[in-house]
C-alpha cells in the first residue's frame, strides 16, 4: 500500500481531489491574512483625524491598465486550463505563456510606480496611509511573484508530468489557476480601498 | 529513530533510498513525525533551561549565579549576576521557544504527523512533499530564534507577546524574532492544511467521522485553529517588522516619547491593534496547545481503563464549539487596556461559555474510568494526573475571565500559574504520555518501567511545588515580569515563595534527566514489545507492522466500528478493533 489516495480522482465525500481541497484550505488562510491587513487598514484609517484621499495621491490611470492586466490574466489562466481539458496542449502553453507575460506586465507598471513613490522621496515612514499602500501591495506582488514562479515551473521542468498524466498536470493549473483568481480579486479589493476612497 | 527496514521490506517494492533521503530530507510521515518530536523536545529541554537560570535571579536576586554565570559574558552576566535586559530575554524566548518551538511542535508536528495517518488508515500524508517542507521551513525558524541571542543587544526581550511600542524600540533581535516568527507561521500552514485534507480525503472505508478516534478529532480541529488564526499574527508580524525596518508607524501613536526624548517617526498608529492581533492568534493557540493534549489523554484513559471513551459524540462536539469559540474570546487578554466595558462584557459573556464544552470534555475523561479495571503504566499516570492539574489550570482561569477580578489579578503571578497549570502539568504532562504510549509502535520497545515511575511521581510533586505558589504571589500583588521582587515590601513579604518556586523548578529539571536516560536507553535496551499491539487497543495505529514500514499497511484496513470498543457484553476479548470485522 504505497499510492496515496484522491490525488487525482475526486472524492466520493468531499468532491475534490486532494490538491484541490487543500489549495482551498490555503485560500482560506489567506483570506484571514489580507483580512487582518483590511481590518488595521480599517482601523487605522478610522483612528486617524488626517488620513488622506487616495485619488489625491496615487496614480489611478497606472492602477486601471494594472487591473485590466490582471483581469485578462485571469481570463488566459482559465483559457489556458480549458484548453488542457479539450486536449491541446500547445494552446494551453501558449495561453499560460501570455498569463506569465501578464503577470511580469503588472510587476513593471507597479515598479515604475513605486519608482515614481521613491523619487518624490515618499517611503512607508512619511505616514500610515503610505505604510500602507506599500505594506498591502508590496504583499500582493509578493504573491504575484509566487504565482509567476508555479507557472513557470509547470510550464518548465514542472511540465514533464503532462505526457505522463494529463488529467494530474491539468488539475495542477487548476489549483495553480485558483490561486492566480485569488491574487487578482484581492487587487480588485485593494485598488478602491486604496487608491479611490 | 527508524523506519521499518530491517523485517517488512517485503510490503513494498521499494527503490533503496539514500541516507539523506530516508533519514533527513524524507517524505515519510513518521520520520517527519520524530524529526519535530525530537527537535520539540530539544527545544522544550532549552526553554525549560531558561527558566531554570531566570529562577536563580528570582529566588536570590542580585547573588550571582553558582558555577553556571561564569559562562556568560560580562554584557549578559557581569561577574555571575544576571543582567536586567538579559533576564528579560531569557523571559521572552522561554515564551516563545516553549509555545512555538516545544509543546505545538511536539504535539501536532511530532504525534500529529506520526499518528493521524495511521489511525485513518492512510499510507502517508496527502502531501508528502509539503509536509517535509513543513519541517524544513520550522527548522531554520527555531535555529533563528536561537541565533538571536547574538544579535546586537541579544534576543527579543518584550516579552512573547511582543507588545508595541515596546518592542518596535527593542534591539535588533526583534527583528530576527519576527523574521522567525514568519517562517514558523509558515510552516504551521503547510502542516495544517495537510492535517485537514488527510483527515477528510485519506480516511478508509468504513472509517466515517463518527469513527475517528478522538485524537484525530483533536488534531482535525486543532489544524483548522493553525490554519485560521495564524494568518493575522503574520499580517502583524509584517506590520511590526515594516515598522521596524522601513520605518513605518502601524503601532506607534503620535507624540510617542522614550527615555525623554520625542520618537522621529510620522505617527498616528495604535499600539492596541498588535494586541487586537496578537491576541486572535494567540488565544485559539492556547486551544491548539490543548486539544492535542485532550486527543492524546484520551486515547490512553480508554485504552488503559479497558472502558469506552464517555460520550464519545459529545465530546466531538464539545472539541468543535471550543475551535469555534475560541476565536471569539481573544480580547479577555486585554480587559486592562481601556478597550471600552461594551467590548469587556461581550469577551467576559464568551470566556464563561467556552469554559463549558472544556469542562463537559474533563468530565467525560473522568467517567471514562468508571467501571474500568485499571492498569497503571506510566503513560496512564501522565495522563490521569492531567485531569486534575488541567481542572486546577481551567477553574483559576474563571477569575481572569471576570473583569472585575480581573483588574487585581492582571499580570501577575497568578496568570502566571493559572496558565502554567495548564500547559505544563496540563498539557507537557499529556505529551509526556504519549511519548510513553506510542513509544512501542515507534521503536518496537516499550520504555522502562521503573524510571518512568521515577520520572512521574517526582516531576508531579515538582511541578505542583513551582506553580502552586505562585497563585499566592500573584494575590499579594507580585507582577509577572519583575526582575526583583524584593524592592517592594509586598513582593519581599513573599520572597519565601518565591524562592519555593525556584527550588521546585530545579528539581523538576533534575526528574527530567530519568526521562531523558529512559527516552534514549529505552531504544536499544527497552523491553521488546511481542506484539504489535501491545496495549490491546482497538485503534488503526496499532494494526501496523512494529515499527511501520513505509507506506505503513500491508494492506488496505477496512473498519467496521468505532473507535473504543472496550469490554464490549459477549465479545471474544476485551477488546475490539477497528479493524477487525468479527469483535
Amino acid at each position: 500500500m504505497d499510492e496515496i489516495p484522491y490525488t487525482v480522482k475526486p472524492h466520493p465525500l468531499s468532491g475534490l481531489y486532494s490538491g484541490k481541497l487543500g489549495i482551498w484550505l490555503f485560500l482560506a488562510s489567506e483570506v484571514m491574512l489580507f483580512g487582518a491587513l483590511f481590518s488595521s487598514y480599517i482601523l487605522l484609517r478610522v483612528g486617524s483625524d488626517s488620513w488622506p484621499v487616495g485619488s489625491e495621491l496615487l496614480n489611478i490611470p497606472l492602477a486601471m491598465l494594472n487591473t485590466f492586466i490582471l483581469i485578462i490574466s485571469s481570463v488566459t489562466v482559465v483559457l489556458g486550463w480549458a484548453s488542457l481539458k479539450l486536449g491541446e496542449h500547445g494552446k494551453a502553453k501558449m495561453y499560460l505563456w501570455v498569463t506569465v507575460l501578464l503577470a511580469f506586465g503588472f510587476l513593471i507598471v507597479k515598479g515604475f510606480e513605486y519608482g515614481a513613490k521613491f523619487s518624490h522621496h515618499i517611503s512607508p515612514a512619511t505616514n500610515n496611509f503610505y505604510a500602507t499602500y506599500f505594506t498591502m501591495t508590496g504583499l500582493h506582488g509578493l504573491h504575484i511573484v509566487g504565482g509567476i514562479a508555479v507557472f513557470v515551473y509547470l510550464l518548465t521542468s514542472g511540465s514533464k508530468l503532462l505526457e505522463e498524466n494529463p488529467e494530474h498536470y491539468t488539475n495542477r493549473i487548476e489549483c495553480a489557476g485558483l490561486y492566480w483568481h485569488f491574487v487578482d480579486l484581492v487587487w480588485i479589493f485593494l485598488f478602491p480601498a486604496l487608491y479611490l476612497l | 529513530m527508524s523506519v521499518a527496514h530491517e523485517t517488512h521490506d517485503d510490503h513494498g517494492h521499494h527503490v533503496e533510498l539514500p541516507f539523506w533521503r530516508k533519514y533527513v530530507f524524507s517524505t515519510d510521515h513518521k520520520v517527519i513525525g520524530i524529526q519535530y518530536a525530537v527537535t520539540a523536545l530539544f527545544f522544550l529541554l532549552f526553554g525549560f533551561t531558561l527558566m531554570m537560570m531566570m529562577r536563580w535571579q528570582l529566588a536570590y536576586p542580585g547573588q550571582p549565579m553558582p558555577l553556571i554565570g561564569t559562562f556568560f559574558s560580562e554584557a549578559n552576566m557581569p561577574g555571575g549576576i544576571m543582567v536586567p535586559e538579559f533576564y528579560n530575554q531569557l523571559g521572552a524566548m522561554h515564551g516563545t521557544i516553549m509555545v512555538f518551538l516545544g509543546v505545538v511542535p511536539l504535539a501536532v508536528g511530532g504525534f500529529g504527523n506520526y499518528v493521524l495517518p495511521l489511525q485513518v488508515g492512510a499510507p502517508d500524508m496527502s502531501f508528502p512533499k509539503l509536509n517535509m517542507a513543513s519541517y524544513w521551513v520550522f527548522l531554520p525558524g527555531g535555529l533563528i530564534m536561537l541565533a538571536s541571542f547574538y544579535a546586537e543587544g541579544g534576543a527579543a526581550q518584550s516579552g512573547w507577546t511582543s507588545y508595541s511600542p515596546l518592542s518596535n524600540t527593542a534591539p535588533a533581535g526583534q527583528t530576527w524574532w519576527l523574521i522567525g516568527m514568519i517562517f514558523l507561521i509558515t510552516s504551521s500552514l503547510l502542516g495544517s492544511v495537510n492535517f485537514i485534507v488527510t483527515t477528510i480525503q485519506l480516511r478508509v472505508e468504513g472509517l466515517s467521522f463518527f469513527r475517528l478516534p478522538f485524537f484525530t478529532w483533536a488534531q482535525f480541529v486543532t489544524a483548522f485553529l493553525l490554519l485560521l488564526a495564524f494568518p493575522p499574527l503574520e499580517a502583524a508580524g509584517v506590520m511590526q517588522l515594516m515598522d521596524r525596518v522601513a520605518g513605518s508607524s502601524f503601532f506607534l501613536p503620535s507624540g510617542l516619547v522614550i527615555s525623554g526624548q520625542l520618537l522621529d517617526v510620522a505617527g498616528g498608529g495604535n499600539p492596541l491593534l498588535w494586541q487586537h492581533l496578537f491576541w486572535f492568534l494567540a488565544h485559539p493557540e492556547v486551544y491548539v496547545l490543548i486539544l492535542p493534549a485532550l486527543g492524546i489523554v484520551s486515547e490512553i484513559i480508554t485504552v488503559n481503563s479497558r472502558r469506552p471513551l464517555w460520550g464519545y459524540r459529545t465530546l466531538v462536539y464539545s472539541i468543535i464549539s471550543l475551535g469555534f469559540l475560541s476565536f471569539i474570546v481573544w480580547a479577555h487578554h486585554m480587559f486592562m487596556t481601556g478597550m471600552g466595558t461594551a467590548m469587556s462584557n461581550f469577551f467576559q459573556t464568551t470566556t464563561m461559555i467556552i469554559s463549558i464544552p472544556s469542562v463537559i470534555i474533563l468530565t467525560a475523561l473522568a467517567l471514562s474510568l468508571n467501571g474500568g479495571s485499571i492498569r497503571f503504566p506510566t503513560s496512564m499516570l501522565f495522563a490521569l494526573a492531567f485531569i486534575p492539574m488541567f481542572a486546577i489550570g481551567g477553574l483559576t482561569g474563571l477569575p481572569l475571565g471576570l473583569t472585575a477580578a480581573d483588574l487585581h489579578l492582571h499580570d501577575t503571578y497568578y496568570v502566571i500559574a493559572h496558565f502554567h497549570y495548564v500547559v505544563a502539568p496540563g498539557t507537557v504532562f499529556a505529551l509526556l504520555a504519549g511519548v510513553y504510549h506510542w513509544y512501542p509502535k515507534v521503536t518496537g520497545r516499550k520504555m522502562n518501567e521503573a524510571l518512568g515511575k521515577l520520572h512521574f511521581w517526582i516531576s508531579l510533586i515538582g511541578i505542583n511545588v513551582v506553580f502552586m505558589p505562585m497563585f499566592f504571589v500573584g494575590m499579594a500583588g507580585v507582577s509577572r515580569r519583575l526582575y526583583d521582587q524584593t524592592q517592594y515590601a509586598y513582593g519581599a513579604q513573599v520572597q519565601g515563595l518565591t524562592a519555593m518556586s525556584s527550588w521546585g523548578a530545579w528539581f523538576l529539571g533534575a526528574a527530567q534527566i530519568f526521562f531523558i536516560i529512559n527516552f534514549f536507553w529505552s531504544r536499544k535496551n527497552g523491553e521488546k514489545v511481542e506484539s504489535d499491539n501491545p496495549w490491546n487497543a482497538t485503534t488503526l495505529e496499532w494494526a501496523t507492522p512494529t515499527p511501520p514500514p513505509h507506506g505503513n499497511f500491508p494492506e488496505v484496513p477496512k473498519v467496521y466500528r468505532g473507535p473504543y470498543e472496550y469490554s464490549v457484553p459477549g465479545a471474544k476479548s476485551d477488546f475490539s478493533p477497528q479493524h477487525v470485522e468479527e469483535g
